[in-house]
């Protein structure tokens, strides 16, 4: 298990390099001059001239990607040429409210995705089997701001009960801040929920049709017994490498969701920075969410080992 | 259970909203600096936070604010501004004749400050004892007071800027009604009473929060929950359902910018090889063939006014001898026959946003009509801008948040090496025009000088102006006090909730 772990973790440094060459590029081929887009309406060409020499836009490409890098290095992400705060703050300031948000809309997709596929394969060809793929089909064909909308009318406009939007930090009024996370958190779940499920299922339904399964009915085992702590855990490593995976999108920022509920978090900072063509917070963010990300996949794989015992042997 | 949970939640709510006032903005404002911002959505904050020398009524007046009086010298070349005595900014400095020096001379010397144009004209600023100022200039320019209304007449505490150098829109300190408490990039900004103020009996509100809500259904839908006392910006597709709520009152006014069509007619040479730039019959009979009042039904839902110049035909600098064409489908028709292309294809550039891509729309179906056969481009606005930048358009549907002077909606955009000379419109008779507009300080001799630019401009057709949108605000009933400016800002002195 050593062994394997310091190989991935090997691994990681090439990676995050070869991330890192990406962003810088791929940020290059986005049209538009940044200095025009923050010289503001009256485009003064000496505040031009001055945009494009504080952020080096007249060097080559390796010469600004190599000023980035170095500072990247020495833990300086830049500083936002639009609100004059340093990258690292602004994505401190994002961070736990994007892990709120995106922990709260995993627990609610989780508890609801696993539970419904687990009963969905269990009671395969029922009426609760039917009733939970209509759900997964809701859950996936409705988009986030549609729904997002119509739930902000409902249950903040007509009944009064939740806020329309915004945020309130736990440490302020944590009442205030579950009021205002569970409705953007609920939508986010809905839709993971709903691959969640269709994953649980069918790895449940190929668990429970295995041998040793079946030996363990044949043992007289209670069912309860059999699901959960026979089939439900070896079918959970798709669930976990998906769960992990949907997670590590849910923390690069949920743009639609947080644009509607107007919830700060990485995916409505990610959107303004780059309409405005504010460089170095794409690129911060973007490192920063890649480096979770690919965390978060490593976390996925050490995760194998704890749940199946089989992959310790190997 | 339910109830007891939410019972208390709304009583918060509203006890806060007693002394805090909510307003939602339609974008994240940026840097909180006078010198440095360049976002209309940011001069709505600067509108609690910094006092300026002048500010406008609700008729375009210009009014004093930290200033009490103005003289122009005898050759129009100074500018003596008496000073507001007993003015402090938030942190207790004086706000008096060296403080405006010092921050007339940031505005213009700061590096990456966007002001330099505005104030390009002014050589020097003398502090003449603590209460007056003098303001040099190179040659007369007849807009400075109106530019003293914007951002350049905010006054900003030396000391603190001094301490924060180019930081300082982190934290700015000025001598508005508000001080600055917190901001939280794309969430809010936080001010409070400032208890010293000048004019501390107009301001009926401990705390002001703006928060930035950007879909303009979810911030009519926080208005209507309560959650805000005041949304600005409300899309005209709302209004008539939130017009028999009484509850809520909607305000509007007619904006002082304007929203047009921009043609490339001598930007690159992407204006040569196309009829519309080339000749300008074309552009001619694509005006003739666009009904203005139609499109602002359509597009703007009745909310905006029809127009064909830079400012409205309601300002006063209207230019009378250009009236609004009106729609004419068979001169429209007759002009591309004797251009020679009765069927012109052009490529209309336009941003993502909903009112240009329905403003696109209509401008394709109407010009059809006409013979036209219009490409819609739709572009994201900063590659836009780039891409009319170098000239690399056909024409571009772009609007103009406006200034208070005529000038500032003309200068940049149609004078020879205006920085947003789009067009690319360059013609020695309309430069001396506005140059003559700009220097004279004679009211009557610059309409006149508006006048006779308008009839030319109506001629080449460098821009099609097409209407004046309403700024529409609504609030809670409550809320009173509130005064209706063209210029869009949303003025505290006054507001109230009853």
């Amino acid at each position: 298990m050593l062994k394997f772990l310091l190989r991935r973790l090997a691994t990681i440094v090439p990676t995050l390099f070869f991330v890192s060459i990406l962003i810088f590029g791929l940020q290059q081929l986005l049209p538009g001059d940044p200095a025009i887009a923050l010289a503001g309406e009256e485009r003064d060409p000496e505040t031009i001239r001055y945009l494009r020499e504080k952020f080096h836009l007249d060097e080559p490409l390796p010469v600004r990607y190599w000023y980035w890098l170095s500072g990247v290095l020495h833990g300086d992400l830049g500083e936002s040429v639009r609100i004059q705060k340093p990258v690292s703050e602004l994505i401190l300031e994002k961070l736990p409210v994007t892990i709120q948000l995106a922990t709260m809309a995993m627990i609610i997709a989780l508890a609801i995705g696993i539970t419904a596929g687990v009963i969905s394969a269990v009671k395969k060809d029922t009426w609760w089997d039917y009733g939970a793929n209509v759900f997964a089909l809701w859950g996936l064909s409705t988009p986030n701001f549609w729904l997002g909308i119509l739930f902000i009318l409902l249950f903040a406009v007509q009944l009064g009960w939740l806020p329309a939007s915004g945020y309130v930090s736990p440490f302020e009024d944590l009442k205030a801040n579950l009021s205002a996370m569970i409705m953007p958190a609920f939508v986010l779940g809905n839709a993971i929920a709903a691959v969640l499920m269709r994953h649980t299922r069918s790895a449940m339904l190929q668990v429970l049709s295995s041998d040793y399964v079946r030996t363990a009915r044949a043992k007289g085992l209670d069912e309860r017994v059999v699901v959960l702590k026979h089939a439900l855990r070896n079918a959970l490593i798709p669930i976990i490498t998906l769960g992990a995976l949907e997670f590590g999108t849910l923390l690069s920022g949920a743009v639609l969701t947080e644009q509607v509920f107007t919830i700060p978090g990485f995916g409505k900072l990610i959107v303004d920075a780059v309409f405005n063509r504010d460089y170095l917070v794409v690129q911060g963010v973007v490192l920063f969410t890649a480096t979770v990300y690919i965390t978060l996949n490593l976390l996925a794989d050490l995760a194998y080992f704890v749940v199946n015992p089989r992959m310790r042997v190997q | 259970m339910k109830r007891v949970f939410f019972i208390p939640f709304a009583f918060v709510v509203s006890m806060a909203s007693a002394q805090t006032l909510r307003i939602g903005l339609a974008e994240d404002p940026d840097i909180l600096d006078p010198s440095m911002a360049r976002t209309f959505v940011g001069r709505i904050v600067f509108a609690g936070l910094c006092d300026k020398l002048f500010d406008l009524d609700e008729k375009l007046n210009i009014v004093p604010q930290l200033a009490t009086s103005y003289q122009w010298s005898p050759d129009n070349k100074s500018l003596t501004i008496k000073l507001r005595g007993g003015v402090t900014f938030h942190d207790g400095e004086k706000m008096d004749a060296q403080a405006v020096k010092y921050n007339l001379e940031r505005h213009k010397n700061m590096k990456g400050s966007n002001r330099r144009g505005e104030l390009a004209v002014v050589s020097s600023v003398d502090a003449v004892d603590a209460s007056t100022v003098r303001i040099n200039l190179a040659a007369p320019f007849a807009p400075l007071l109106a530019v003293l209304t914007d951002r350049s007449g905010m006054m900003v505490s030396p000391k603190a800027a001094e301490a924060a150098s180019d930081k300082f829109g982190a934290k700015p300190v000025c001598s508005g009604p508000f001080r600055f408490v917190e901001r939280i990039a794309q969430d809010r900004i936080v001010l409070e009473r400032f208890p010293n103020y000048w004019d501390k009996g107009q301001i009926h509100f401990e705390r002001i929060v703006y928060q930035p809500i950007v879909d303009a259904t979810v911030r009519l839908a926080n208005l209507r929950s309560g959650q805000l006392d005041f949304i600005e910006r409300m899309a005209p597709s709302d209004v008539p359902q939130l017009r028999n709520d009484g509850r809520f009152k909607i305000a509007k006014i007619v904006e002082i910018g304007y929203q047009g069509i921009t043609i490339n007619v001598g930007k690159s040479d992407v204006a040569q090889k196309n009829p519309l730039g080339k000749d300008p019959r074309v552009r001619e009979a694509l005006e003739l063939s666009l009904d203005r009042d139609a499109i602002v039904k359509v597009a703007m839902e009745g909310e905006a006014q029809p127009g064909n110049q830079w400012v409205a035909p309601s300002n006063r600098f209207y230019g009378k001898g250009a009236p609004i064409p009106r729609r004419n489908v068979e001169r429209a028709k007759q002009l591309l026959k004797e251009a020679g292309v009765p069927n012109p294809s052009f490529t209309l550039m336009t941003p993502t946003t909903s009112d240009a891509q329905r403003i696109a729309q209509i401008v394709q179906a109407m010009a059809k009509e006409a013979g036209f056969d219009v490409k819609i481009q739709s572009t994201e606005f900063a590659t836009s801008l780039n891409l009319a930048d170098k000239g690399q358009f056909e024409a571009y549907v772009l609007a103009w948040s406006g200034r208070a002077d005529p000038d500032g909606n003309l200068h940049t955009m149609l004078a020879c090496k205006g920085p947003t000379n789009y067009a690319g419109y360059c013609k020695e008779d309309v430069e001396a025009l506005i140059n003559e507009s700009r220097t004279s300080l004679d009211a009557a001799r610059r309409a006149a000088a508006y006048d006779k630019i308008a009839q030319a401009v109506q001629k080449d057709r460098p821009i099609i102006y097409l209407y004046h949108r309403n700024w529409l605000w609504a609030h809670n009933a409550k809320l009173t006090g509130l005064r209706t400016v063209p210029d869009g800002m949303v003025r505290v002195q006054g507001l109230r909730m009853n």
